[in-house]
């Protein structure tokens, strides 16, 4: 059974960009140490010399003309989507 | 229950206001999360006035509440998206409205389709049209539950993992999820790129038929689209199909078992030969699912950080706390799991051991399937392992929450075609469906079958 600890929780989060209350870390700690365990039954499945399988579309090397396409959304429609924007810009807080 | 032909385009407005009337009513099923209702009677008013023409001319339809389309936001069922009015609408919605279709509503769903009773909607559950003390099913829960009560002929889902076809078998109606590729996935909010496919509930196989084919097609804003294939197919006299063993095993229910070997009789008496065939992996698949799919989510899902769009945290001083709270408040706790789950099975030390083994376990489910197509025509089984289950029955242990897709993720792994048929109910009255899988690109003969037999 995979051991995860609290902090190993907290490097999950942390990978994930998510800032979790304190209240919410145990349940998580629980859930992903069974969900782990649960899918840890693979281990027990021979793949020796098996190709991975990372897509199921049948398709490869999917080309298109190399155009602009218009999608007829202006810059305004975008910029209005951003909870902040000044100057035909996107405002974030300090990055350093 | 409503067809798609009781829709005329001279009294379009009329319908429309009766569609949106009835959605009103049964406001207590909380199956839709808002009503488009001044652009649907401004479209109903265009299609009187021979404005707007085509093959869905008048006719309502609700969508998911995970595809971008005008008239309201498009929330996903999340905190992240409440207020996100697109910009643009899918290719789907696009070519149905092309149509003439008319969106009345978008429907409920588990936050951003991560799970399977639609419980997980960040605005509360929905409920099962037959049953109120029990869950629609999911994640295109909503969808369904519009679909059984009449409101609208066809409602859309998004199916990456059985989020059509067990709604569907919830709750009374025709799933559809199709063959990996077959309707352009653009402007619909991604789950799991390589399995999220586009489909549609309906009451009858001939709608689900007409509205699949609208949708279906290469798109160039999706590149996955695979050129049409979706033709009109003739019903092949005597098919060979195969019963899955492993979906009638003792831990089934049993009025579930006894309506699919109903159905191998139905399928026997109208000529086909019915056989019980093995799929030995598909005892592994739902540790496979729950491996690539937390893996593609956690990959998908990082681009809601509160910068561009959706929900931005208020309160933080430099970017990593705006990205960690921001998320933090827009996604639920079943979100967080997946995206956490993902991180881990792609992090360096783990990833031969998760993500790679489970596609490499997953080309062992391919090779299956197609030896059992080399023989047979169709797969036959359930869709659930039980009917809809009581609301808060599963909520609290999310592996037994996963395990009600053990039927429907082999073919979303696979990329195959599947349909949710209605066969019936249990002995307390809840629907049952049986599931119907086919090599790619079977649709079209897929429906043929279901058609042929419902004539009889």
């Amino acid at each position: 059974m995979t051991q995860i600890s609290r902090d190993d929780v907290l490097h999950l989060a942390q990978l994930s960009s998510l800032q979790l209350a304190d209240d919410e870390i145990d349940g998580l700690q629980a859930d992903i140490a069974n969900i782990l365990g649960y899918v840890e039954q693979l281990g027990e499945l021979n793949t020796d010399g098996v190709e991975p399988t990372y897509q199921v579309t049948d398709l490869e090397n999917v080309w298109r003309d190399d155009k602009v396409i218009d999608y007829d959304i202006s810059r305004e429609q975008l910029l209005a989507l951003s909870p902040e924007s000044t100057n035909n810009a996107v405002k974030v807080p300090k990055v350093l | 229950m409503v067809k798609i032909s009781d829709f005329t385009p001279t009294s379009a407005v009329e319908n429309i206001q009766r569609a949106i009337e009835k959605a009103k009513a049964n406001e207590e099923y909380h199956a839709l999360l808002s009503l488009t209702e001044e652009r649907a009677l401004e479209r109903a008013k265009q299609v009187e006035a021979g404005e707007i023409t085509g093959k869905l001319a008048g006719v309502p339809f609700v969508v998911k509440d995970n595809f971008l389309a005008f008239g309201a936001p498009t929330t996903a069922a999340s905190k992240m998206l409440e207020n996100f009015s697109a910009p643009l609408q899918s290719t789907a919605v696009e070519k149905l409205e092309a149509e003439g279709a008319i969106c009345i509503g978008k429907a409920n769903l588990d936050a951003f389709a991560h799970g399977g009773s639609t419980e997980n909607s960040a605005f509360g559950p929905t409920k099962n049209a037959i049953d109120t003390t029990r869950v629609a099913g999911g994640s295109s829960g909503g969808s369904a539950v519009v679909t059984a009560l009449d409101i609208v002929p066809f409602a859309l889902g998004t199916d990456t993992g059985g989020s059509i076809r067990q709604p569907a078998s919830f709750n009374g109606v025709v799933g559809v999820k199709p063959t990996y590729g077959t309707v352009s996935r653009y402007g619909v909010v991604a789950m799991a790129s390589s399995t999220d496919t586009i489909g549609c509930m309906t009451t009858n196989v001939e709608d689900a038929e007409l509205v699949m084919g609208i949708m279906a097609g290469r798109d160039e804003r999706d590149m996955t689209t695979l050129l049409d294939f979706f033709v009109s197919s003739e019903v092949k006299p005597t098919q060979k199909i195969g019963l899955i063993k492993e979906f009638m095993t003792g831990d089934v229910d049993e009025d579930v078992r006894a309506r699919t070997l109903e159905y191998a009789e139905k399928l026997r008496a109208a000529g086909h030969e019915v056989n019980e065939v093995s799929l030995p992996i598909v005892k592994h698949t739902l540790a496979m699912y729950y491996i690539i799919v937390p893996a593609e989510i956690s990959s998908n899902l990082a681009r809601y950080d509160g910068i561009r769009y959706g929900h931005r945290a208020e309160g933080v001083k430099t970017l990593a706390e705006l990205y960690g709270k921001t998320r933090d408040e827009g996604f639920l706790t079943e979100n967080k799991r997946r995206i956490m789950i993902g991180s881990y099975v792609l992090s360096s030390g783990f990833f031969d051991a998760y993500y790679q083994q489970a596609q490499k376990a997953r080309t062992l489910l391919v090779n299956e399937f197609n030896e059992l197509f080399s023989q047979y025509d169709a797969l036959l089984g359930p869709v659930a392992p039980t009917p809809a289950f009581k609301l808060g029955e599963n909520t609290e242990d999310p592996i037994k929450m996963y395990l009600a897709d053990i039927m429907t993720v082999p073919a979303s792994l696979a990329g195959l075609p599947a349909l949710s048929i209605p066969a019936g109910q249990s002995e307390t009255g809840l629907p049952i469906g049986i599931q119907l899988i086919g090599q790619r690109r079977s649709d079209a003969a897929l429906f043929a079958l279901v058609s042929s037999l419902e004539e009889k």
